[in-house]
């Protein structure tokens, strides 16, 4: 078998500028892209069919996790990996190496040419290599959007949960979206920590910004209250919709004995009248 | 107060007529039952009006040690004291809340001076501002 297999890798070294040829002949029919683009590919072509080569060469087992191929992993590894920031789909992605299959089969077949077992046993053993390093650059596609989902998961996490003074001693957490565990805690962090810094009595949440209040949400909301009022600052909760009070009494949802105001501005109101402020209009200039 | 006892305890100062608990110390269970002891018959010997817990130095709390600083805090005022629990850090209260320890009935303040100043205003007694009505 061993012998069958280094032959694969002869032949691809032998033939290696037609089948480059050929496979860029394919390429730019089934890639969709302009010129920039179509240079990318065909550098990486160029570059991936020395590598396979050598790969096949030195380890023949058809594993492609052994140290051999780390080489030809780590090309298909950047190369999936940059395509898949530019907006590639996986299918394009792996429509590079599975397209490989057609130069290296014409080759194959010409070499192979008297002996049909061998030429099968080569097919097969190039379809397996070649099906898992196109396997390889769909999953590298596939984590490298995950990646790209989770820091922008992270960074509309930071930009959505500011806490802002309202008047000396008066904090506002304007929320914005849906609140879920992990964005109460930062909320809750948040709070707590301008709390201390700022030394301020009350806090305005004001939820004006989240669609939809359902059990899981007010509790969320009550142990932020709970928190701050261990510190020793009283919440009151502003920005209800009509629906979302409708939704909250449907629900059961007991919100305590936490103040609850319809606008931010109502709840200005009573927080300036906690702290012993009040806003009066000014007498009106000559 | 100090009766020779090498038990470790937390030191209840009496000011005028309120007590100051300050925790300066890991607590753990035994401790915390000493001084609800210690402070309600405190409480009652000195016939003290308010009392203050700073508990700004409290890194550490379990559900066992919040829940029993509430019951201090509800006895004291059981036993007619205003008592005002002050400065929780944020972590310890997050801690607590997620623990499902909400000191309900607990008054709380950020700080002693803010703490004195509730203590204060809820015995009638003029506090430093005038402002806020209770």
């Amino acid at each position: 078998m061993a012998d069958h297999r280094s032959r694969l890798a002869a032949i691809v070294r032998e033939h290696e500028p037609h089948i480059v040829a050929d496979w860029l002949g394919l390429l730019a029919k089934v890639t969709r892209r302009d010129a920039v683009d179509r240079n990318d590919v065909e550098e990486h072509a160029r570059s991936f069919v020395p590598l396979l080569a050598d790969a096949m060469a030195a380890d023949s087992s058809g594993d492609i996790d052994g140290p051999a191929w780390s080489k030809v992993r780590e090309m298909l590894t950047s190369l999936s990996a940059g395509r898949a920031r530019q907006g590639w789909s996986p299918s394009e992605t792996a429509t590079f190496v599975f397209s490989f299959k057609q130069p290296l089969f014409t080759r194959l077949c010409e070499a192979y040419r008297t002996d049909p077992d061998g030429l099968a046993r080569e097919t097969w053993t190039a379809t397996l290599l070649l099906d898992k390093l196109g396997l390889l650059t769909t999953e590298v596609s596939q984590k490298s959007r995950e990646d790209i989902i989770i820091r922008q998961q992270r960074e509309l996490l930071e930009l959505s949960t500011p806490v802002v003074t309202l008047w000396e001693g008066i904090l506002g957490v304007p929320l914005i979206g849906t609140l879920d565990s992990e964005r109460t805690q930062v909320v809750m962090e948040s709070l707590l920590q301008r709390i201390v810094d700022s030394g301020a009595a009350i806090a305005i949440i004001d939820i004006t910004g989240v669609p939809t209040v359902d059990t899981l949400v007010a509790q969320h909301l009550l142990k932020t209250v709970s928190a701050a009022r261990l510190m020793g600052a009283e919440c009151i909760i502003s920005g209800i919709r009509p629906q979302i009070a409708q939704t909250i009494v449907h629900l059961g949802v007991d919100l305590g004995n936490v103040a609850t105001k319809a606008t931010l501005a109502d709840a200005l109101v009573l927080a300036l009248s906690r702290v012993g402020s009040a806003v009066t209009k000014a007498a009106p200039r000559a | 107060m100090l009766d020779g006892k090498p038990a470790e305890h937390i030191p209840i100062l009496k000011m005028g007529e309120f007590l100051l608990v300050s925790i300066q110390v890991e607590m753990h269970d035994r401790l915390v039952m000493t001084l609800q002891d210690e402070l309600t018959e405190h409480i009652v010997r000195h016939r003290a009006r308010g009392v203050l817990i700073d508990i700004s130095a409290l890194e550490i709390v379990d559900s066992f040690i919040g829940r029993a600083l509430g019951n201090i805090a509800n006895m004291a005022r059981v036993l007619d004291a205003a008592t005002v629990v002050v400065g929780m850090r944020p972590a310890v209260a997050i801690t607590l809340v997620e623990l499902g320890v909400n000191l309900s009935g607990v008054r709380t303040a950020l700080n002693a001076e803010k703490g004195m100043d509730l203590i204060r205003r809820e015995l009638g007694l003029s506090g430093r501002r005038d402002a806020g009505g209770a």
